[in-house]
């Protein structure tokens, strides 16, 4: 990702080498934000972003998708879409990053029709534009949709692809007025552009404001 | 021990057996180790199939899940010259187009838009994307496979273990190994493939969380079991004697190191003894009290001064014991009078006008 507007602890916590990037998050917590910020910084940094939108007015998107494309090759109309705009980003003489950002994986099985297999070919997919293509993956997972033994596999996979992990989960003490949840950040430390003694784990309180959000540790804010 | 797996691997198939085979275990607790040391051994064997130390003359990497130029990447920081990849390392990428949508895609972009070439492929001698393209040669290889999600994904078990056991048998592979998740697949899918294969190296974590649960309490433990894991190696010798090895991996930069541990027998030992609170040894003192108490329920003589052989000791040494004769005195004071009278039970029916079976309801005095 693009360092931008820097100093704030998630920023910190994720670095600059992590290519994929998922983010895991629940009812309690929702982790929306996290796509927002890391969206504006890409597009602040100067890059572009496919943004895969289909949380939002997903009916719409649906309808689309249906109709742009006969049952089941719809993911590999996705992916098609997504390299044609990445080249023609590269092409057009933009310098910047392209980020490809899916909101969220949960909709994308119910596009593929419950197959996870075929979501998991896809993400392939995506994972070949960032290495071939120097593009960035984010991916939005609702974990709690897929806390049970027999469907954690889309969960489990997407956790072996990332190299960066943000979870969002609500307080383990309960509500509070002023933080609305805790993000643990798990870098886990590919084996290019990493400086070798930097911290994996991080742990810390949000607030989301009006425009952006508040990120600090526990306790250090009165 | 990560130099006796590549030794064994290095050394490769003898006349008229099988080629040895590795199955590298790992999973998501440690998983940037267990590829790391993949990517060891796979380097550490090229460099040695490069210098003309192994039976093999070259490896053949089949990469799934990464693309080839990490291999290549990681293979050159080993001090690996361009062209000794060129002349011993071969890679079928199975990386960047597995399905063929990127074929398709071009083909519709090559429709679309006639003038636009083709994105040319950087295909070069060591990558290469055809499985005969790269096999023409008839020298002995290693064979590295990644059987990691998308493999398994795609095929069932038995035709991957069809396939494995076809490439152990095959004369011109020396040996074979492959990379797995295990927590991504059912577990027999990892039992069929540790089956397969003479050596079974997995990669745990260093410090195993007690409660298995996903609080912000347990990330120490992730800390460290991101940047340190065990290597432990069970590794079957050609005479059926088994061997357990075990070192610690770290992860140093963008390598990972092995550090030799203690052997794994003393490992073993530690923690096969029960970790109980109470002691389960007996002091010297212990030992001779509880000789010396005498059961209640010993048989007792009659009219006889009691001679207690409570298995211990001998009888002799029995009555000099000032307890036991006491308590034989007072014993043989009780002893007549149980010994003189007989027991007996009198019984006599109450009613005889009643017969005892009668099929009168007992209870149907009664007002409920």
């Amino acid at each position: 990702m693009e360092e931008y507007g820097g100093g704030d602890l998630l920023t910190e916590a994720m670095g600059s080498a992590a290519r994929v990037v998922v983010i895991e998050d629940c009812v309690e917590a929702p982790g929306a934000f996290i796509l927002h910020l890391l969206l504006k910084r890409a597009l602040a940094g100067g890059g572009a972003a496919a943004f895969l939108a289909l949380a939002q007015p997903f009916a719409h998107y649906d309808r689309v998708l249906r109709k742009m494309v006969e049952q089941g090759k719809v993911l590999l109309q996705i992916a098609f879409e997504i390299q044609r705009m990445v080249e023609a980003n590269k092409t057009g003489g933009n310098e910047g990053q392209v980020t490809i950002v899916v909101d969220d994986i949960s909709l994308l099985e119910v596009v593929a029709h419950g197959s996870v297999d075929d979501v998991l070919d896809f993400l392939h997919y995506c994972l070949t534009f960032t290495s071939e293509m120097d593009c960035s993956l984010v991916i939005l997972i609702h974990k709690d949709i897929y806390a049970g033994e027999e469907n954690m596999d889309l969960l489990l996979h997407l956790r072996y692809l990332a190299d960066l992990v943000v979870k969002a989960a609500p307080l383990s003490t309960g509500l509070a007025a002023d933080v609305h949840g805790q993000l643990s950040v798990v870098n886990k430390g590919t084996f290019h552009k990493q400086s070798p003694k930097s911290q994996k784990v991080w742990n810390f309180h949000f607030k989301v404001k009006e425009n952006g959000a508040d990120f600090f540790y526990p306790g250090s804010r009165q | 021990m990560a130099e006796a797996v590549v030794r064994c691997l290095r050394d490769g198939r003898l006349e008229g057996e099988h080629a040895p085979a590795m199955t590298l275990e790992g999973s998501l607790q440690c998983c940037p180790l267990a590829a790391g040391a993949m990517l060891h051994v796979a380097a550490a064997l090229a460099s040695q199939a490069a210098a003309g130390k192994a039976q093999a003359r070259g490896l053949v990497i089949v990469a799934f899940d990464r693309s080839p130029e990490v291999y290549l990447d990681f293979m050159r920081r080993r001090g690996l010259d361009a062209n000794a990849l060129g002349r011993c390392v071969r890679i079928l990428d199975c990386y960047s187009d597995p399905l063929g949508w990127k074929q398709k895609i071009h083909k519709q972009m090559h429709q679309e838009n006639s003038a636009k070439q083709l994105s040319t492929n950087k295909e070069n001698s060591t990558v290469f994307r055809n499985v005969k393209d790269g096999l023409k040669e008839k020298a002995k290889r290693i064979f590295v496979l990644l059987l990691t999600r998308s493999m398994l994904r795609h095929a069932s078990v038995s035709s991957i273990s069809g396939l494995l056991s076809n490439l152990r048998s095959h004369e011109q592979v020396s040996s074979i190994f492959w990379l797995i998740h295990s927590d991504l697949h059912e577990p027999k899918v990892s039992r069929a493939l540790e089956c397969l294969s003479t050596m079974v190296a997995s990669v745990e974590p260093a410090l195993v969380d007690p409660l298995c649960v996903e609080s912000p309490g347990n990330m120490s433990f992730l800390e460290q079991n991101y940047s340190k894991a065990k290597f432990v190696v069970r590794l079957k010798r050609r005479n059926g004697r088994v061997k357990h090895l075990y070192e610690d991996l770290h992860l140093e930069g963008n390598d990972v190191q092995f550090v030799s541990a203690p052997s794994v027998g003393t490992e073993v030992n530690q923690s096969l003894v029960p970790k109980v609170q109470f002691n389960l040894e007996l002091s010297e003192k212990e030992r001779t009290d509880r000789a010396n108490v005498v059961l209640p329920f010993e048989h007792q003589g009659k009219g006889e001064p009691i001679q207690i052989y409570d298995g211990r000791r001998s009888l002799p040494e029995a009555q000099q014991d000032p307890n036991l004769i006491a308590s034989a005195l007072v014993d043989e004071i009780k002893a007549p009078k149980s010994g003189t009278t007989k027991g007996e039970i009198h019984y006599i029916r109450d009613s005889d006008d009643e017969q005892p079976d009668s099929d009168e309801d007992p209870d149907d005095d009664l007002d409920i």
